[in-house]
């Protein structure tokens, strides 16, 4: 074997690792998800992560990955049936990046069953569902990835903080939105508490998305041929998420006079969501402070949503990944230092922030109107919410008959 | 025959356990109950402050003979009373009639093991 032969090989190996490493963040997901709901709708959240990647798998495969990468215009890809064009890096098998690219799509569809859980039918998830992974996040993904509008004007997003999670976000807020609260979560317009069922399943959820974060922000260089930023990146992203955990905590100790796991918990999550713009380009000491910024930014928006704008996300999804990819991004603008870019903090100018902005505000527009036009698509058709009586006595029973706990 | 059915604090179950032990009351069935009442606690979840006003407890019920309904009643009062607003109540009503499955003895004698 020749010396690029052994190259493409072991690049191959890291994609594939890392991609395998993304997709245990569907478990992460789930077992998140389903902590920090009730445990009458347990049978029927998990359903909706299992089925969101599943049908990611084959839409993504039949149409979303040529959306995405596809030569067509700086707006749109390409109708490519069946994945068959190769848009992998050079002696990367087409395959290989195919599957890495699916990952990253099931990891945005899968954000939005955490904000509209416990009154949203299921059969109307899944309609979502294949079409977030069909067009919606391949669409975005094209500006950015796949050689579109916003690559050639320089924005930058590593790993996906709007590419994957704002994506995810916005149709969070859209679809928790369009849903309305759950029963019983506000009363005389003040926020009730509908406390989780298992902050043991919410905390292995987050310990499970933070270890496949090391394959979401990593693998994202395809490639091991420059080990320093590999590694650069594996201490950014871990220090992100420790600073997002310790914010959170001293922000809410002080501010409610308790520290409580549940909020640390996202802050853990917010800091992994604004690290991945930049994993590759910040300092260490830069994703520390990113981290600590997203810890305290995290509950704020979860604050601003339940008791300001009165839109009820059981899991903290939009505050998470909304709210913070978009913040995430912006820093990058900010602090961007290595890896051929320079952010305003290191005399790059007002310039990469810009066009931070410009990116940010476009994937924004975009999903949010992709969404208004699902969601009230589905509202008005086939219906996206269950009936009261479904709500009131669980999911479970009615949508699946089958009852996650027995005894 | 007297049923007598007490409404407990929990870290107090251990205490009126042993009370009732020791005189002579060896079998009563109880389980966890929440309650409404005038007792609050502040609490915070996830940025919403709340106030709640779920109360828990643990109900204890035995039937027992007339004779040891006092003696039961002051070891639960002395066992369960911490001072505080919340301590409990205890209800006492009369029994009917008391059958033992095992043998289809009915009345007193049912109630405990003939030495």
């Amino acid at each position: 074997m020749d010396l690029a032969a052994l190259t493409a090989s072991i690049d191959t190996f890291w994609i594939l690792i890392t991609g395998a490493l993304v997709f245990f963040m569907q478990a992460g997901f789930a077992l998140v998800e389903a902590g920090f709901t009730r445990s009458k709708n347990t049978t029927n959240i998990l359903f909706k992560n299992l089925m969101d990647f599943c049908i990611g798998t084959i839409v993504f495969w039949l149409v979303g990955y040529g959306i995405m990468f596809g030569a067509g215009s700086g707006i749109f890809g390409a109708f490519e049936p069946f994945s068959e064009v190769n848009h992998a890096p050079a002696g990367i098998p087409n395959l290989a990046f195919f599957f890495f690219q699916l990952v990253f799509a099931a990891t945005a569809a899968t954000i939005v069953s955490g904000a509209m859980a416990e009154r949203t039918k299921f059969s109307s998830y899944l309609i979502y569902s294949a079409f977030i992974s069909m067009v919606i996040y391949p669409v975005s993904g094209h500006w950015v990835w796949g050689g579109g509008w916003l690559a050639g004007m320089g924005f930058h997003d590593f790993a996906g903080s709007t590419v994957v999670h704002s994506v995810g976000g916005w149709l969070a807020l859209v679809g928790a939105a369009v849903l309305g609260p759950r029963i019983g979560k506000y009363k005389n317009g003040k926020a009730n508490a509908i406390p989780g069922h298992n902050i043991l399943i919410g905390t292995l959820g987050v310990f499970l998305l933070w270890l496949g974060w090391f394959g979401f922000n990593p693998g994202s260089t395809l490639s091991l041929s420059n080990p320093e930023l590999v590694a650069r990146i594996f201490v950014t992203t871990n220090a992100a998420a420790a600073a997002g955990g310790i914010a959170t905590l001293a922000f809410t100790w002080i501010k409610y006079g308790k520290p409580g796991l549940s909020m640390t918990l996202n802050g853990v999550l917010a800091g992994l969501v604004a690290i991945t713009a930049g994993c590759d380009t910040v300092t260490p000491g830069a994703a520390i402070l990113i981290g600590l910024m997203a810890g305290v930014l995290v509950v704020l928006a979860v604050e601003f949503f339940d008791n300001v704008v009165k839109i009820d996300d059981p899991v903290g999804a939009i505050s998470v990944h909304g709210i913070n990819g978009v913040f995430g991004t912006l820093m990058v603008g900010l602090f961007a230092k290595e890896n051929g870019i320079t952010g305003l903090f290191y005399g790059g100018g007002t310039d990469l922030l810009v066009t931070q902005f410009i990116g940010v505000g476009a994937v924004a527009a975009w999903s949010i109107a992709c969404g208004l036009v699902l969601f009230y698509g589905i509202k008005f058709s086939i219906g996206l919410r269950v009936s009261k009586k479904e709500e009131e006595n669980g999911l479970d029973y009615y949508e699946h008959g089958e009852k996650a706990y027995n005894s | 025959m007297k049923k007598i059915e007490a409404i407990i604090r929990r870290s107090q179950f251990e205490e009126v356990t042993e009370a009732l032990h020791e005189v002579g009351i060896d079998f009563f069935t109880y389980w966890d109950v929440t309650g409404v009442g005038n007792e609050k606690s502040g609490a915070v979840y996830r940025a919403v402050v709340y106030e709640t006003r779920l109360i828990e407890r643990r109900t204890i019920s035995f039937v027992c003979r007339d004779k040891f309904v006092d003696a039961a009643t002051s070891a639960i009062v002395k066992a369960a009373r911490t001072g505080e607003l919340g301590d409990g109540k205890i209800f006492i009503s009369t029994i009917d009639e008391s059958v033992r499955i095992r043998t289809g003895e009915k009345g007193p004698e049912s109630l405990y093991i003939k030495e």
